[in-house]
C-alpha cells in the first residue's frame, strides 16, 4: 500500500518533469524545423539579397522579401501610433482617475476586445474601415485609392493591440508603490502632475516593453490584416498603397504550387523570420516586465 | 493653471476610454447590423446544400460541429499537458527555482507565437508524418496554439492559491501526487476559466487551421478528414462575389461573435466566483 | 542551555477516560517522546534555530511561548519535517520521535507526518464534505471499507464535539461551517490518522474566545492520549492549559520547565522580562 503510494507518486512526478522539458524543447523544435524548413532557399540566395531585394518573382526563382518585410513594418509601426496614446491615456485614467465601479465596468470591455477573432476584426474592417479610406479620407490626399491599404490594416491591428497594450500598461502602473503617488499628491502636485512626474517615469521602462510586446504580436497578425490590406506585391510608398504583409503571404500561398523550386522554402523563411523577431522582441519585453514585477515584489 | 491642465487631460483620457468602448460597441453592431438579416435558423441547423456558395440553400452547421470537433479534441490534448506542468511548477519544484522561471519564461514567448507560424509548423510536421489536411492536423495545430494559453491564465490562478492547503494536505500524510488530486478540485473554477479563454482563442483563429484542418461541406466522421471550421467558412464565404453569400459570412460571424460573448462573459463569471472563494 | 534533566518530568497519568472513546485510537506506545539533540537550522543562511536540545515529555501538553520571530514556528515544522518543501532550509542535528531519528537518512516523510497531527493557525478545510474532510487522511493511509470509514468519522466528529452540531449536514461543504467549527474539524481531520502527537500552531488565534475554549478543552482532554506541542501566542493560554513550558527567544531555548515553576519562579532575567511584558 505504501509503496504503490510512493511508486504513484514517482511516476507523476517524472512525467510531469517530462512535460516540462517538453514545453521548453518545444520552442526549439518549431524554430529548429522552420529553420530546416527554409534552408534551402538560404542556400540558393544570398541571405542579404533576399531580405534586401524588392524583386518578388517566384516563377523565375527571384525572391526578394523587402515588399513583404516593409509591408509587415508600416502596418505594424500605424497600429502601434495609433494604439499608444488610446492605451496609454486609457489605462492612466482607469488606474488613477476612474472610480471602481467604473473600472470594474472596463475590465470585461478589454477583455472582450482582446477575445474577439481576427476574422471578426477583419469583417467590420472591411465593412466600416474600408469604405472610410476609400470614400472619405483617401480623396483628401491621394486621386483614389481601394480603401485596401495600409491605412486600413494600421488602423485594424491598433484596435486589435489595443487590449494587450492596456492590461500590460495597467500591470506596469500597478506594480509602482502607493506610498511613491501618495508622497507626490500629499505635497499637493495634482493628479496629472503626480502621473506626469511620478508614474509615467518610473513606468518608462514597462511602457517600452509593452509596446515592443505588442509591435511582436502586430507583426505575427495574420487574418484580420490580410482581409483589408490589399495584399499586392509592391513597395508601398504612401499610407494609402496597399501592401502586403509576411504573415498574409504565407497566408495566401502556403499548401500551393508547391512543386515551385524553393517555393515552399522561401515561404517557410518568411515564417522562420516572423518566428526569430517575434521571438526576440518577446523575449526582450518579457524579461523587462518580469525584472519590473520582481522589483516591487521584494522591495 | 495647474487646474486648467488637469482639467484637459482629463477630458482627454475619458475621451480615449469612450472611444475604446465606441469601437467594441462599433465593432459588435456592425457584425450583427450586416448579418442579422441573413441570420435564419437554416444557419446553424443545415449543412451547405448544392448551390450553396451560388446564394442556394443551406448552413453553416459544417463549421459549427468541425470548430466545436477541433476545439474538444485540442482541448483533451493540451488539458493533457498544461494541468500537470502547472501543477509542476507551482508544487513540484520550490518557490524560486531556476528552472519554473525557465518554463515560464518559454511559456510567454510561446504564447507569443503569432498563430500563422503554429499554422505552418504545424502543416510542416504533418508533411513530415504524412498527414493530410484533416480533423486531426486541424486539432494538434489548434492545440499547439492555445496549450500556452490555457498554461499562463491557469498558471496565474494558481499562483494566488496560498499555501495554507497545500500544508494541510502534506501534513495529513499525503503524498505530493494526492496533495495535487485534492488543490485541483479547489482550483476548479480557475481550471475552468483557463479553459473558457483557451476555447476562445482556439475557436476563433483561422490562421491555424488554413492549411491544417482543409476544409469540407460535411461534418468529418473520421479524425483523417477534413473539417470545416467557422472563420473558415466566413472567410470563404466573404471572398464570394455573390452578394448572399456575403450576406451569409455576416450571419456566420454573428454565430462566432455570440459564441465568443458567451465564452467571455462565463471564464468573467468563474473567475469571480474564484476570488470570492477565499484565495 | 537548559539542561535536559530537568525537562524531563515525567507525567503518570497513563489512563485512558472511557468517553467516547474511538475503537481505532487505541495504540499505547510506551517510549512516545521527542528529544530534540543539536538541532540548527538555517532559513537562507539565516541561522533560526541555534543548538536546541530538549526532551519532550509524553502525555502531555507542552507551550512553546516567545516573541514573534523567535523561531517557535520554524521548530513545529522541523518536528514534522514540513521544512522539506523549501530548499532554502538547511537542518542539522537529530530529531528523535519515538527513538527514531526522524532526519535519518531511511526515514518515510509520510510515515513521519502521519505520526503528527498539524493544526494550523487558520483552519483550513479540504475542499469536499465534511464527511470527506474526515475520511480523506484514513482513505489515503489505506482503509478502504465503507463501514470502518464511516465509523472512524462518526467517532472523531463526536470526539470533537461537531457530530451533533453537523450530523444532518455532513455531506455538505465543509467551507459554510463557522471558522471555530472548522478549525475542530480540522482536529478531526488530523486526529482520524491516528497520530501519536498533536502539534498546534497558534491554533486559536483566528479564533473567538468560545471557541478556544472549546478546542482547549479538547486539548486537555486529547493529553490522556496523545503528546501535545502549542505554540501559542498568548501566556494567558499557556497558562492555563500547559504542563510544560519552553521559553524562546531569538531562535534560542532560554528557560523551560514545568508550568507552576516557569510561571511562578523564573530563573532567568530575560524569562522574568518577557513575562512582566517588557517585551514581546
Amino acid at each position: 500500500m505504501r509503496r504503490l503510494r510512493a511508486a504513484k507518486d514517482k511516476i507523476a512526478r517524472y512525467l510531469m518533469l517530462g512535460i516540462a522539458i517538453f514545453t521548453i524543447l518545444f520552442l526549439l523544435v518549431i524554430g529548429l524545423s522552420l529553420f530546416f524548413k527554409a534552408l534551402p532557399i538560404m542556400r540558393a540566395k544570398n541571405l542579404w539579397v533576399l531580405l534586401s531585394s524588392a524583386n518578388w518573382k517566384p516563377f523565375k526563382g527571384d525572391f526578394g522579401f523587402l515588399p513583404f518585410i516593409l509591408s509587415t513594418f508600416y502596418v505594424s509601426l500605424i497600429a502601434i501610433i495609433i494604439a499608444l496614446p488610446f492605451s496609454i491615456l486609457t489605462s492612466i485614467y482607469l488606474n488613477s482617475y476612474a472610480s471602481k465601479n467604473v473600472r470594474r465596468f472596463f475590465e470585461p470591455v478589454v477583455d472582450l476586445l482582446s477575445g474577439i477573432p481576427p476574422i471578426i476584426y477583419g469583417v467590420w474592417g472591411t465593412l466600416t474601415i474600408v469604405p472610410l479610406i476609400a470614400n472619405k479620407i483617401a480623396p483628401r490626399f491621394v486621386e483614389f485609392s481601394t480603401g485596401y491599404t495600409v491605412l486600413a490594416g494600421g488602423i485594424v491591428l491598433a484596435v486589435m493591440i489595443i487590449p494587450l497594450l492596456i492590461s500590460i500598461t495597467l500591470e506596469v502602473f500597478r506594480s509602482i508603490p502607493k506610498e511613491m503617488t501618495d508622497a507626490s499628491l500629499s505635497m499637493g502636485a495634482t493628479k496629472w502632475q503626480t502621473v506626469k512626474k511620478v508614474i509615467l517615469r518610473k513606468s518608462i521602462s514597462g511602457i517600452i516593453a509593452a509596446t515592443v510586446l505588442a509591435l511582436s504580436r502586430a507583426f505575427g497578425e495574420t487574418m484580420a490584416v490580410l482581409m483589408v490590406c490589399g495584399n499586392i506585391t509592391q513597395l508601398p510608398h504612401s499610407i494609402f498603397d496597399a501592401c502586403y504583409p509576411l504573415p498574409a503571404l504565407i497566408a495566401n500561398n502556403y499548401g500551393e504550387m508547391l512543386s515551385m523550386p524553393n517555393y515552399e522554402s522561401a515561404l517557410m523563411f518568411s515564417a522562420f523570420l516572423l518566428f526569430i523577431i517575434v521571438v526576440l522582441f518577446n523575449g526582450i519585453s518579457r524579461f523587462t516586465l518580469n525584472q519590473i514585477e520582481r522589483r516591487y515584489q521584494f522591495s | 493653471m495647474k487646474q486648467l491642465e488637469e482639467k484637459i487631460f482629463k477630458i482627454i483620457m475619458i475621451c480615449s476610454a469612450m472611444i475604446i468602448l465606441g469601437v467594441l460597441v462599433y465593432i459588435i453592431a456592425t457584425v450583427f447590423y450586416r448579418g442579422l438579416p441573413a441570420l435564419t435558423l437554416d444557419m446553424i441547423t443545415k449543412l451547405p446544400g448544392g448551390g450553396f456558395y451560388l446564394g442556394k440553400e443551406g448552413g453553416v452547421l459544417n463549421a459549427i460541429v468541425g470548430s466545436i470537433y477541433i476545439i474538444i479534441g485540442s482541448l483533451a490534448i493540451s488539458m493533457f499537458i498544461s494541468v500537470p506542468l502547472v501543477m509542476y511548477i507551482n508544487f513540484y519544484l520550490p518557490a524560486k527555482s531556476v528552472f519554473s522561471s525557465l518554463i515560464r519564461f518559454s511559456l510567454d514567448i510561446l504564447f507569443g507565437i503569432p498563430s500563422i507560424v503554429y499554422g505552418a509548423f504545424g502543416f510542416a510536421l504533418m508533411i513530415f508524418l504524412g498527414v493530410r489536411a484533416s480533423l486531426l492536423g486541424g486539432i494538434l495545430t489548434v492545440a499547439m496554439l492555445i496549450m500556452p494559453i490555457m498554461m499562463r491564465s491557469f498558471d496565474e490562478i494558481t499562483r494566488l492559491l496560498s499555501r495554507e492547503l497545500p500544508d494541510a494536505l502534506l501534513s495529513l500524510g499525503a503524498t505530493k501526487y494526492e496533495m495535487v488530486k485534492v488543490i485541483l478540485r479547489q482550483l476548479m473554477p480557475g481550471l475552468v476559466t483557463a479553459i473558457l479563454l483557451a476555447i476562445g482563442r482556439g475557436i476563433g483563429d483561422a490562421a491555424t487551421v488554413l492549411f491544417t484542418a482543409g476544409y469540407t461541406d460535411n461534418i468529418p466522421n473520421s479524425l483523417n478528414q477534413p473539417a470545416a471550421t467557422l472563420p473558415l467558412s466566413i472567410f470563404f464565404q466573404l471572398g464570394s462575389p455573390v452578394e448572399e453569400v456575403q450576406n451569409r459570412a455576416y450571419a456566420s460571424a454573428i454565430i462566432l461573435t455570440v459564441i465568443i460573448l458567451i465564452l467571455s462573459f462565463s471564464a468573467r463569471y468563474f473567475s469571480s466566483k474564484f476570488s470570492k472563494n477565499k484565495i | 542551555m537548559i539542561s535536559t534533566n530537568q525537562f524531563l518530568a515525567k507525567s503518570d497519568h497513563n489512563s485512558f477516560i472511557g468517553m467516547n472513546e474511538p475503537i481505532i485510537l487505541k495504540k499505547l506506545v510506551t517510549n512516545q517522546s521527542i528529544r530534540i539533540e543539536n538541532l540548527d537550522v538555517y532559513i537562507e543562511n539565516q541561522h533560526i534555530l541555534k543548538d536546541m536540545n530538549l526532551t519532550i515529555p509524553e502525555k502531555s501538553i507542552t507551550c512553546i511561548i516567545g516573541p514573534s520571530g523567535c523561531g517557535k514556528s520554524t521548530f513545529l515544522k522541523t518536528l514534522n519535517r514540513m521544512h522539506d518543501e523549501s530548499p532554502e532550509v538547511k537542518i542539522s542535528g537529530k530529531v528523535f520521535v519515538d527513538d527514531e531519528n526522524i532526519y535519518g537518512p531511511h526515514v518515510n516523510v509520510i510515515d513521519t507526518r502521519k505520526k503528527m497531527g498539524l493544526l494550523a493557525q487558520r483552519p483550513c478545510p479540504l475542499p469536499m464534505s465534511i464527511f470527506e474532510n474526515v475520511a480523506y487522511g484514513p482513505r489515503i493511509h489505506g482503509i478502504k471499507k465503507r463501514k470502518a470509514v464511516n465509523q472512524t468519522v462518526i467517532q472523531y466528529l463526536q470526539y470533537v464535539g461537531l457530530w451533533d452540531e453537523v450530523r444532518d449536514r455532513v455531506r455538505t461543504s465543509a467551507t459554510r461551517l463557522s471558522i471555530g467549527q472548522q478549525q475542530r474539524l480540522c482536529l478531526a481531520r488530523g486526529l482520524a490518522i491516528e497520530p501519536e502527537y498533536i502539534l498546534g500552531d497558534e491554533a486559536t488565534s483566528a479564533l473567538d474566545p468560545l471557541s478556544t475554549k472549546k478546542i482547549e478543552e479538547l486539548f486537555v482532554k486529547l493529553k490522556e492520549k496523545y503528546t501535545i506541542i502549542l505554540v501559542t501566542h498568548t501566556l494567558r493560554q499557556a497558562k492555563r492549559i500547559a504542563d510544560h513550558i519552553i521559553f524562546m527567544y531569538l531562535g534560542k531555548i532560554i528557560e523551560a520547565g514545568p508550568t507552576e515553576e516557569f510561571f511562578n519562579n523564573p530563573k532567568k532575567q530575560l524569562t522574568r522580562d518577557y513575562l512582566s511584558g517588557s517585551f514581546s
